[in-house]
């Protein structure tokens, strides 16, 4: 069996952890027999070679995709329409904006027609029109490799559309995997019109959905509409081959309690602050950090100089590289308090690492994660609880780590790759 | 009639700022201090204001035959600098100071905000500073300068508890009502201590405005300045500010240098008017009324109170963790400690986290080596939380060595006996 694969990034270089997914999932469909050609924006030329056929978006030229650019255009109809939409136009003036816009369009892609676009392959300002332009190549290569593949495969919203044009154009069966919605970006009021649309659009247009957790796959059918015969859910792994774990001298006697992620809405940081103040008001004898950054770090730093604990709660910023395995390593406990997390690897790098994880029920990864603390992300009462024991009750500590362990050194790409393979299977014709 | 008696002094301080520190450095690593950009700063400073101004300063008391006079506050912290990284500075101060025309004040050694904390280690640090400037200059003070001139009732009595006659402050609009800074006051809870308050107009017109080519009074030229001071009605003009003005804020060629030399001339030249050093102005003048400050007044800002330094939570909370340690740190008396704790009270750490950026935000960036307040507050924090371990492990080791001295005793015996 054999697909063509479009992901936004790819191992070594990353920005978030689509990448990590995307790598992981291929290597695993490999051990099951699938060959994978995998598209992206942007390849450097390291990117491992051995488990996929890399294309680079950014060398081909469009050529291939259909006789007009008006008539790509329309079957793909493009976001970029209203996106520029005056309000209080009536309606005569507005039907004539969108014509002017749909012309300019008509006239931006004739340009870049037989011709290369290089893609950034972030996630910058530019990111919608990079999404359309993804879809036009994505086209082109699913045509010139047309029977290279059995099966498409696309990675979150920014390559939907790149899915829906190869769908269109070759005919071939479309699987799109939900790695998160846009009800994780941001609460229920801040939702980007835009990216709902695409996402949308890309549920819609596939034969099968595939959600990274049941609670994906919930908002997936309840949000989106998608009708729940087609949505499968294939819960993430993670891949920790070669990874030693590493040995780091403690410089704080204290054990250490560690939140590590973004400091945004969905990561529930205050939640860990406020349960950190309950602990402290127990026990001295612990630190917690927050690692990482976002836009409420200042609002955490406010919070927690406010509950007069910053002695004991440490910012430590942005980490990057080792720094990440170090924190782990000299972290007691590990606590992930999301709002909202379609899966969240973290706890398992720190379970693989022996730390106990508190882990929100509120997240993707509490439905594998047995040996995990799970908790209501609101409920900081709880929190501090579980927390409490863990600092205090060396049994149960040594428990968690070791029975945390061997269950997520268990959740292998190969194991849940073979589910992937089978949802292939079901909407090959 | 009585000459107009022109007062000047000028503020010596420099923080000493602290290095990156990292949550991972805690308890690994106590060196708390940016080595580098301490020394560089002050180099810089040096060649730039210090030594060029007090070189001028030295000539014109000479030439003035002694009539030029000024007064100075060296803050601890800016001293130690100089006798690490800059002597030659520290001997242009005491060429100033052989002239005898040239008061050195007393303040608290860090620059701290000791005064709103604790009074005794307000004391501890006052009395840390009178010594060190008795040291190095030959006379301890006898006239008071807070740090950033913060002053209240209370802080006024404890001033002359500590043997102090004439204490420096700002001449703060909220507590002067329509009373002019330009006589001398007392304290009202201790009215044997007089004041001298800032004239902050003819002040900041040369530390602030000077080069300031929007000013309607651009340039400013020392016949204009004399005529500003002859026309205010009081006894004296205090004009107070940074040392770092000349040269540094104020640079060399905005014709500060000139402006400073020519100043002194001008003055002397006046039939009307004459220097005067802090201690001679008390003597000079009398007091014409008690001033009321209730509430800690400073010279920062437009608020001219406290809250450049505790006017958030998170310097509120920063102030609140470190003076906490003063208990412990007095049972534990350890020197390295305690120059450790000295330095951390600097006023300035407390500065850099100030979020007040509308309308002083442009002088809090000038001062400020970090990119925001909040990581400046992390930074401090994890500073803190080393020192903290470090107190903590002293004190439990004072604890430790007085079971060792009572459970020594019946081992040695046992020795004694098996011989």
């Amino acid at each position: 069996m054999r697909v063509l694969m479009f992901g936004w990034e790819f191992p070594p270089h990353i920005a978030g952890g689509l990448g990590t997914a995307c790598y992981g999932i291929v290597k695993g469909l490999a051990y099951n027999g699938v060959d994978t050609i995998f598209v992206m924006p942007s390849a450097s030329g390291d990117e491992d070679q051995s488990v996929a056929k890399i294309i680079n978006a950014s060398d081909v030229a469009v050529d291939t995709v259909s006789t007009t650019v008006d008539e790509f255009l329309n079957r793909v109809k493009f976001v970029h329409i209203g996106t520029n939409m005056v309000p209080y136009a009536d309606p005569e003036e507005f039907s004539r904006l969108v014509e002017e816009d749909r012309q300019r369009q008509v006239k931006d892609f004739s340009i870049s027609y037989g011709q290369k676009y290089k893609f950034s392959g972030k996630y910058g300002a530019n990111l919608m029109e990079e999404v359309a332009r993804y879809a036009m190549v994505g086209g082109t290569i699913a045509m010139q490799h047309r029977d290279e593949f059995d099966i498409i495969h696309a990675h979150d919203w920014l390559t939907y559309y790149a899915g829906i044009a190869a769908k269109e154009l070759t005919g071939k069966p479309l699987v799109v995997h939900v790695h998160a919605t846009s009800f994780d970006r941001g609460s229920a009021d801040q939702i980007d019109s835009r990216v709902f649309a695409i996402e949308q659009r890309g549920m819609l247009a596939a034969d099968k959905v595939v959600t990274v957790s049941d609670l994906t796959r919930n908002i997936v059918i309840n949000k989106y509409g998608i009708d729940p015969s087609k949505v499968v859910t294939v819960h993430n792994a993670v891949d920790f081959s070669g990874r030693e774990n590493l040995e780091i001298e403690r410089g704080v006697k204290e054990k250490t309690v560690t939140f590590l992620g973004r400091i945004t809405f969905q990561k529930g940081p205050e939640y860990f602050i406020e349960a950190a103040a309950k602990v402290l008001k127990r026990t001295k004898n612990v630190r917690f950090v927050m690692a990482g950054s976002g836009d409420m770090m200042n609002r955490a730093i406010r919070q927690a100089a406010r509950l007069g604990i910053t002695d004991r709660f440490h910012f430590t910023g942005f980490l990057r590289g080792m720094d990440v395995q170090k924190m782990f390593a000299l972290s007691d406990v590990y606590v992930m308090p999301s709002v909202s997390e379609p899966f969240g690897i973290s706890p398992l790098e720190a379970m693989r690492t022996g730390v106990p994880s508190i882990i929100s029920k509120q997240s993707g990864a509490a439905e594998v994660l047995k040996y995990a603390f799970k908790v209501d992300f609101w409920d900081v009462d709880a929190m501090a609880d579980d927390i409490y024991a863990l600092l205090n009750y060396p049994a149960l500590a040594d428990f968690s780590a070791k029975m945390g362990y061997d269950e997520v050194n268990a959740l292998k790409w190969n194991n849940a790759t073979a589910k992937l393979k089978a949802v292939y299977q079901s909407v090959i014709k | 009639m009585a000459k107009k008696s022109v007062c000047l002094y000028f503020q010596v301080h420099q923080p000493t700022r602290l290095r990156l520190y990292r949550f991972f450095d805690i308890g690994k690593d106590s060196h708390y201090y940016d080595d580098f950009a301490n020394r560089t700063i002050l180099r810089r400073i040096a060649q730039k204001c210090y030594l060029p101004m007090n070189q001028l300063l030295l000539e014109a008391i000479n030439k003035s035959g002694g009539k030029f006079k000024v007064a100075f506050s060296i803050s601890g912290s800016a001293l130690e600098q100089f006798e690490r990284y800059a002597p030659d500075v520290l001997d242009s101060f005491r060429a100033l100071a052989a002239t005898g025309k040239v008061e050195f004040l007393g303040e608290t050694y860090y620059h701290s905000l000791a005064s709103l904390a604790s009074e005794s280690e307000f004391m501890h640090q006052v009395v840390k500073h009178s010594r060190k400037i008795e040291q190095l200059f030959g006379k301890a003070p006898v006239t008071f300068r807070n740090t950033e001139l913060i002053y209240s009732d209370s802080i006024g009595a404890q001033v002359y508890n500590l043997g102090f006659k004439t204490m420096l402050t700002e001449g703060a609009r909220h507590i002067l009502g329509w009373k002019s800074p330009d006589y001398v006051y007392s304290c009202f809870s201790e009215p044997k201590l007089k004041l001298l308050l800032r004239n902050s107009s003819l002040s900041d017109d040369i530390a602030f405005r000077f080069s300031n080519r929007g000013w309607s009074d651009w340039p400013l030229t020392a016949e204009k300045f004399i005529g500003w001071i002859k026309e205010s009605e009081g006894d004296i003009v205090n004009l107070f500010m940074d040392y770092e003005t000349f040269g540094e804020h104020q640079s060399a060629d905005s014709g500060i240098f000139d402006f400073m030399r020519a100043l002194p001339e001008f003055i002397l030249r006046d039939p009307s008017l004459e220097f005067v050093t802090p201690a001679e102005a008390v003597k000079k003048h009398k007091s014409v009324d008690t001033l009321e400050a209730f509430d800690p007044i400073s010279w920062a800002d437009e608020e001219r109170d406290v809250t450049a330094w505790l006017g958030n939570e998170l310097q509120q909370e920063a102030y609140n963790k470190v003076y906490a340690m003063t208990e412990k740190l007095s049972i534990v008396n350890d020197p390295m400690l305690w120059s450790d704790f000295g330095h951390l009270q600097e006023s300035d750490h407390f500065y850099y986290m100030c979020t007040k950026y509308f309308s002083d935000g442009e002088v809090h960036k000038y001062f400020n080596p970090y990119d925001t307040p909040y990581e400046a507050f992390i930074n401090y924090m994890n500073v803190i939380s080393d020192f903290q371990i470090r107190l903590d492990e002293a004190r439990a080791a004072l604890d430790i060595n007085d079971e060792i001295v009572k459970e020594e005793a019946p081992v040695k015996r046992k020795a004694v006996k098996k011989k």
